[in-house]
């Protein structure tokens, strides 16, 4: 195992909110290497036998247990792709940490490409957080292509929180989810791209079993020349109802493009999309600078209120 | 105190300079409730924000405790010990009723703090404190939650931009009652209200009287309300024609 560095603790501490090891199941992996691994009487990490990523088994009926699997990559020119399999148990309630951070202080491209899937068993219910990060201030591009599918069985809940605000060059995430029925899938994505950055999101989930429902809520913040693209659908195959909105602030020279797309293959499928743009509304910045505050910490108050 | 020496304002309408305020002279003491009345397009709202810095004049003084403000921006102004409540509260995404408030404050507020103020506008702090200032908050609603923000702020000069604008009857109720309040709490501060509603002119101190940017009528309300009250409007129909 390696020990962590003061880079690598201070990117762990940005995507996973961790001052230390945490209580429960973990898994931590630096610069392609496992750095750290704990596993509890209800929950099991191997590795997959190939190399490629780590195997999460969380036994039915685990309550209030967590795992964590924050990756950092500090080494510059590292590419990797990682995939990871979380099998959650019937009845299961836990909550699930992963996280990227990379710091490239060289001039060499560094990439991590998660590939994560999640089979969450009959009525089990997972809090998934996730958090992307980079920083340095080499040339080399920090690049992080996530992918996540769900895979939810009768009645099980899937909440997601995903969250990239800073120092990301170059962002390409897809989601898939395929919800049975009375499985209910809520995304709440928050993004945040400046400088020259490039970002895509991409959804697709499908309402496949009666009752299903999935509300999916993007909300970024474009600044500088930074790029975006919001690509959301979601079909409904049963009696279901589906929501994805997608609310972004652009500044400066900011270019977002927005696609919210539904597909109803069921007379009593529920769809609604909304989608909006605009720029910080003056009134907004005046109502904060009457406080007491500069523009720029009102500009700066409104978007961290934006992106919570 | 606040004095306004010969303020003028214009505005660009197709090509030419409209001026909404004509060489407006005002003070209004420490420890003064002033309310400025008047009909729709008088400039009631422009000098209050003008006040607040968020209109600049054309030319005029605005003095604070006698220092010139007038070229000072609205943050300034605000340090300075001037509040300004909005005839429409802005909404905001994401930022909540507390978080507001410690922004008001200056200061990381604590719940109890919080508590006081929203109870003081007639909200439960348990059920709004964690409310986000967004659509879901009625009019009405968003009234009360930004005067608790001035409450929050305890300036010295407060100035409120219709506060009657777009509430019910029953949370105008409440509102007379946080107005009476404030008056009886006011020391040295002093609260200028920009309203039409004969219950808050009746609780001043002075009444101004505003029409077509100049101030045509001031005094105690006993002495500016009967000539109010009954009329279509502040200025008889013949005095405008002249």
């Amino acid at each position: 195992m390696v020990k962590l560095d003061a880079i690598q603790k201070r990117l762990i501490t940005e995507i996973a909110d961790l001052h230390s090891i945490p209580a429960g199941a973990y898994n931590f992996r630096a610069n392609s290497q496992l750095a750290g691994r704990n596993t509890t009487a209800n929950i099991d990490i191997v590795s997959k036998a190939d190399g490629s990523g780590i195997d999460v088994h969380i036994k039915p009926g685990t309550k209030n247990e967590s795992v964590h699997i924050p990756v950092v990559l500090s080494e510059s020119g590292i590419s990797e792709t990682v995939c990871n399999d979380f099998f959650i148990g019937e009845d299961a309630d836990v909550v699930i940490v992963a996280g990227c951070g990379i710091h490239n202080c060289g001039s060499q491209d560094s990439e991590h490409d998660g590939v994560h899937r999640f089979f969450v068993g009959r009525g089990a219910k997972v809090k998934y957080v996730e958090k992307h990060y980079g920083s340095g201030d080499g040339n080399g591009k920090r690049i992080l292509n996530p992918v996540t599918e769900c895979y939810m069985a009768e009645d099980s809940v899937m909440e997601m929180e995903m969250e990239q605000i800073k120092g990301v060059d170059s962002t390409e995430r897809t989601t898939l989810a395929e919800l049975k029925s009375g499985a209910k899938l809520v995304v709440k994505e928050r993004l945040m791209t400046h400088g020259r950055q490039n970002a895509v999101s991409s959804y697709q989930v499908n309402l496949n079993g009666a009752g299903a429902t999935a509300d999916v809520v993007s909300r970024s913040v474009a600044r500088n020349d930074s790029s975006q693209t919001f690509n959301a659908r979601i079909t409904g195959n049963a009696p279901c109802s589906g929501h994805t909105e997608c609310d972004s602030i652009i500044m400066d020279r900011g270019h977002i493009l927005a696609i919210p797309s539904l597909e109803a293959n069921d007379v009593d499928a529920m769809l609604v999309h909304e989608a909006a743009i605009g720029k910080i509304a003056g009134d907004q910045l005046i109502k904060l600078m009457t406080l007491g505050l500069t523009e720029a910490e009102a500009e700066e108050q409104i978007i961290n209120g934006f992106l919570r | 105190m606040l004095e306004i020496r010969n303020l003028s304002f214009a505005v660009s309408e197709e090509d030419r300079e409209k001026e909404i305020i004509h060489d407006l002279s005002l003070t209004v003491e420490d420890g003064r409730f002033v309310v400025i009345t008047g009909p729709n397009g008088s400039g009631k709202s422009t000098l209050a924000r003008l006040i607040m810095g968020i209109e600049k004049p054309l030319s005029g003084q605005i003095l604070f405790d006698g220092e010139d403000i007038t070229a000072l921006d609205i943050p300034s102004r605000a340090k300075r010990g001037i509040s300004f409540a909005f005839q429409q509260p802005v909404r905001f995404k994401g930022i909540r009723v507390q978080d507001l408030l410690r922004l008001a404050a200056g200061k990381n507020l604590s719940l109890s703090a919080a508590c006081t103020y929203l109870s003081e506008v007639g909200l439960c702090a348990r059920d709004y404190i964690d409310r986000e200032i967004n659509a879901s908050l009625s009019g009405g609603e968003l009234k009360r939650i930004e005067i608790a923000t001035l409450l929050a702020r305890q300036t010295r000069l407060s100035v409120f931009d219709e506060p009657e604008a777009g509430i019910d009857l029953w949370s105008f109720q409440n509102l007379i009652r946080i107005f009476e309040n404030m008056r009886r709490e006011i020391k040295d501060s002093s609260i200028v209200i920009i309203s039409h509603q004969e219950r808050i002119l009746q609780i001043a101190d002075e009444i101004v009287v505003l029409a077509d940017g100049r101030i045509t009528k001031r005094g105690r309300p006993d002495e500016v309300l009967p000539g109010l009250i009954g009329k279509s409007a502040p200025v008889s129909a013949c005095e405008k024609l002249q």
